[in-house]
């Protein structure tokens, strides 16, 4: 009886492993989103009452130095910035600038540390309020 | 019995809070803290003139006297990112290796290789951008011998910086009369 307990657990802590194993596909966490696209644009994206281009872009950059990110691309026609801090950990966000409307630009950013998206909304939160110091201009959600 | 239920069950709830346990970002790491400013006076020099390409060309021959290769740069907004790959071998961590090896036979890896990177940024600033600002971030990413990267960080000291920044005053001098 007690050897049968023994066979029946060692199967069950088996079958548990075989559970995870089982799921060893990686390639789909290509296309996968954390939360749904329109929380996560929600999230990750401020309008600022401004249509200077270049100037947002120049100021995104000085942020990011500020906060000890070492610039890795920047396109001025595309408008977007990549970047990276290493502090024992490596951090990584591009921000991206598009005009919304007449008279106000989007600042979009996402941000990845180490193996995972950052979907939090307070990391955020913390970066647009970074920003909107460097901007003297006040970060609006958007719907 | 009970025991080994109460033993599978630990085993598999052990299981689910490893694979549930992913690292969260820092508390601080997107905002701005006491050593902000103090960082930015390090790392930023201004310069009197109103030509920021050429303290771009400047910035970029200087970092090649460094060695450094370009690897990313935009004018348009003042960014140059460059990088160089060197030994990060050192003596006393070497000896260390050997004597703990002898000792005890166990092998410790020790830094190998290292990636140096380095990210100028000029800006026009004062009064109708009548001076350029420039500011440089160096990191450093460090690989051992078993291919781990076990240093990543950015430095802080500011001696490096002024050392880099007397180095360009004299680049920006170099460039002006064209040598």
């Amino acid at each position: 009886m007690k050897k049968i307990y023994k066979i029946l657990t060692i199967l069950s802590i088996l079958c548990v492993f075989m559970f995870f194993i089982g799921c060893a596909t990686t390639h789909d966490r290509l296309l996968e989103t954390g939360t749904s696209q329109v929380q996560l644009r929600n999230i990750q994206t401020r309008a600022f009452d401004t249509t200077d281009k270049k100037k947002t872009l120049r100021t995104i950059i000085a942020t990011l130095q500020d906060l000890g990110f070492v610039v890795d691309k920047a396109d001025s026609i595309l408008g977007s910035v990549s970047a990276t801090k290493l502090d024992r950990y490596a951090l990584r966000m591009t921000v991206t600038v598009r005009p919304r409307g007449e008279t106000q630009l989007l600042v979009r950013a996402n941000a990845q540390y180490r193996l995972t998206a950052v979907n939090d909304p307070e990391p955020y939160q913390q970066f647009f309020t970074s920003l909107e110091k460097a901007m003297f201009l006040a970060a609006h959600e958007v719907d | 019995m009970h025991e080994h239920i109460h033993k599978s069950i630990f085993i598999f709830l052990c299981i689910v809070l490893i694979i549930s346990c992913q690292p969260k970002i820092p508390k601080d790491a997107l905002k701005f803290t006491p050593e902000t400013l103090e960082q930015r006076q390090i790392q930023t020099r201004y310069f009197d003139t109103s030509d920021e390409p050429k303290i771009l060309s400047a910035c970029a021959a200087l970092l090649q006297d460094l060695g450094f290769n370009l690897d990313e740069s935009e004018t348009h907004l003042g960014v140059i990112v460059a990088s160089k790959k060197r030994s990060a071998e050192n003596a006393g961590q070497i000896v260390g290796a050997v004597f703990l090896a002898v000792l005890t036979g166990v092998y410790m890896p020790v830094d190998k290789n290292q990636l140096m990177r380095a990210c100028v940024v000029t800006k026009p600033a004062g009064e109708e951008g009548k001076r350029i600002a420039v500011r440089v971030i160096f990191q450093r990413l460090v690989w051992n011998t078993q291919g781990q990267c076990t240093k990543r960080e950015r430095l802080k000291d500011a001696k490096i910086y002024q050392d880099f920044f007397e180095k360009l005053s004299k680049s920006v001098f170099l460039e002006a009369q064209q040598i």
